[in-house]
């Protein structure tokens, strides 16, 4: 059985050094601007911040894997050639690249560093995977969060890479670097400036009745009773009329988080060669708790043992939990 | 400037679909036809035994035909489906998932709205394999498209833009319309049939957002670059797509043919435009850079 990475998440310096010290094999970063995808306010590394942690994470036996996996729109692509430079120069890992023009910079000036093909590339089939490795030698893909073990496991068999899966986290709905609502709603692009349903432009109105009302710019994402605890107005994850339906209804999916705990096994079993662990914009607590976790089930089930899965459940999204496409196709 | 119809992306019954594309043949005054199922592998059998009277009617008409591949592969189906088309003769593809690319790559091929060419880099690489032609994603900003358009002139390679119709806003694993029925998607029963524009969602505040189109979320505001018509031509973009809808295309196609010759002014197409489409409100935003669902006056500049 592959040994597989845990791949975990460090939206700052203290986060990465906490994931690190926490088990995790690799930690997954960006800088502080639109070349990556969780380009929030507070949350990234400088280039001196980059450069001290990746010297960190390498003096502990930890990878860095730099996420670089936005498209630069015409006319913005130094900022994204400049990014991949620092990285090069501070020694990371890897970059976990979506855009073809990226990948190629990547693979042409920096043939040293490996390359990750980004979950935002949507490489959903063999033939797409195997694109991206014949063109830019492409050595690890971050798969949709769309298959069945048994695909994956299938999958494994016809590409020329290692996969990585996701295992805890948000449940994105969309198929990523194909979702263009928050810049339908905000004019800020998840796309081109690593944005998803922005802080500052949430809002929570409380109504006569008690009830509060969520937007994201000016749209109702959703309404709760009073005495409901409301959940951040996210595009996919809210509540909407349809002629068809009687009542508000989660149009795309309930909030909800992925946890693939229990699946873990099948997954070793499957040749899947890194575990991802979603959650950069997440608490310090957060990344101890679940790395810890994790590298406790992980480990036993090296050991043959059976894995002893804690209870992640307080810190999903919503409180509730899923195995979404993973287990079954009647996901979809 | 050649004027395009899009991919029809709704599932209207085959008989539509003739019917739509012979009026088009014959009535359109546009320069390219793209034809066949981007969204849903489990629509394709329908329409496909129609797919050669409908190229030679189009052909007849003097359009371009180009044959459009699906946006999202999994199953080997699907897969199947975009060897298929990558191995096609005799007429140009236009290619909106990366699996295509395996096998198409060294040939002639276009490339669609959904594979992410925001940059004048991944312009040039994919020209050099073999791209002849692509179409911009919705969201990108004219300044940006202007680059492109620009870079797209000294390769040789068309570079379009959607001028009409309903962005596409997401793609998804799951459909949308099936689950609104309480299905999934293999039992779906090809409910999206019932919705020939998509089916509107609301806010909670009775204010319609969203188109759900199967796996395919929309915008519920048409796109709509007529007020910016002077700035397209003067970027240099290659071709203007109009977006299928159940509004009358051929006027909105004939509109677009009449301002690119100077024979109504901009404002006049503008207005031409909104009252085709009606019953939604038109945007402009992403051209501007600016949240997508706004209007904004021309004026705003570009």
């Amino acid at each position: 059985m592959i040994r597989p990475d845990l791949v975990c998440p460090a939206g700052t310096p203290a986060a990465l050094r906490d994931a690190v010290d926490a088990g995790a094999d690799a930690v997954y970063c960006g800088f502080q601007n639109a070349t990556n995808a969780r380009n929030f306010p507070g949350l990234n590394f400088t280039p001196a911040e980059m450069e001290k942690s990746v010297a960190y994470a390498h003096a502990k036996g930890a990878k860095v894997l730099l996420a670089i996996n936005t498209f630069p729109p015409a006319g913005k692509f130094d900022l994204w050639r400049e990014a991949l430079d620092m990285g090069a120069r501070f020694g990371v890992d890897a970059y976990i690249v979506a855009d073809i023009g990226v990948a190629h910079y990547a693979a042409t000036t920096h043939p040293d560093v490996r390359l990750h093909l980004s979950v935002q590339a949507a490489a959903s089939s063999p033939e797409a995977i195997r694109y991206y490795c014949r063109e830019f030698g492409v050595k690890r893909v971050v798969l949709p969060r769309i298959l069945t073990v048994g695909e994956i496991r299938d999958m494994g068999r016809e590409i020329p890479c290692e996969m990585e899966t996701f295992i805890f986290g948000n449940h994105g709905l969309m198929v990523e670097g194909r979702c263009s609502l928050t810049n339908y709603v905000t004019g800020l692009s998840t796309n081109m400036d690593g944005v998803c349903s922005p802080a500052s432009q949430v809002h929570y109105e409380r109504e006569a009745d008690g009830a509060l009302t969520t937007r994201l710019g000016e749209f109702v994402i959703d309404r709760f009773a009073a005495d409901d605890k409301a959940g951040y107005p996210t595009i996919c994850k809210g509540r909407y009329l349809a002629d068809c339906r009687d009542a508000p209804y989660y149009a795309f999916e309930e909030p909800i988080s992925l946890n693939l705990s229990t699946l873990l096994p099948d997954l070793m079993a499957a040749g899947v060669h890194a575990f991802k662990i979603e959650g950069r914009q997440r608490s310090r607590a957060y990344v101890k708790a679940v790395v810890s976790a994790f590298r406790k089930s992980v480990d036993a089930v090296l050991a043959g043992a059976d894995p002893a899965f804690a209870d992640l459940l307080a810190l999903t999204e919503g409180r509730k939990q899923t195995e979404g496409a993973f287990k079954s196709k009647t996901w979809r | 400037m050649r004027l395009t119809i899009g991919p029809i992306l709704f599932h209207w019954p085959a008989e539509k679909k003739i019917d739509f594309y012979a009026r088009i043949a014959d009535e359109a005054p546009v320069d390219t036809v793209y034809l066949g199922e981007v969204i849903c592998s489990k629509r394709t059998p329908f329409f496909e035994p129609h797919l050669p009277d409908v190229i030679a009617r189009l052909e007849r008409g003097g359009k371009t035909v180009v044959l459009s591949s699906l946006s999202e592969v999994m199953l080997k189906r699907e897969r199947d489906m975009m060897e298929a088309i990558a191995a096609t003769q005799g007429h140009e593809i236009e290619i909106n998932d990366a699996s295509a690319l395996l096998f198409a790559s060294g040939r002639p091929h276009r490339l669609g709205p959904l594979m992410n060419v925001y940059n004048d880099e991944t312009l040039a690489y994919l020209a050099k394999r073999g791209a002849t032609h692509v179409c911009a994603p919705p969201e990108l900003p004219g300044a940006s498209l202007a680059i492109l358009a620009a870079r797209g002139r000294a390769l040789g390679v068309g570079v379009e833009a959607q001028a009409f119709g309903r962005a596409s806003l997401a793609i998804s694993a799951r459909c949308y319309h099936a689950r609104a029925h309480g299905r999934v998607k293999d039992n779906c029963q090809f409910v999206c049939e019932e919705d020939p524009d998509g089916m509107p969602l609301k806010g909670m505040d009775g204010k319609t957002f969203l188109t759900v189109n199967g796996v395919q979320t929309l915008s519920h505001a048409y796109l709509d670059l007529s007020g910016e018509i002077e700035a397209l031509v003067t970027m240099g973009v290659s071709d203007l797509r109009l977006s299928p809808h159940g509004v009358d295309m051929v006027a909105a196609a004939q509109a677009w043919r009449d301002a690119l010759d100077g024979r109504i002014s901009s404002v006049e197409l503008k207005r031409r435009i909104a009252a085709i489409v009606a019953t939604a409100p038109v945007a402009n935003g992403f051209f501007h850079g600016r949240a997508g669902h706004l209007n904004l006056a021309p004026a705003h500049g570009s």
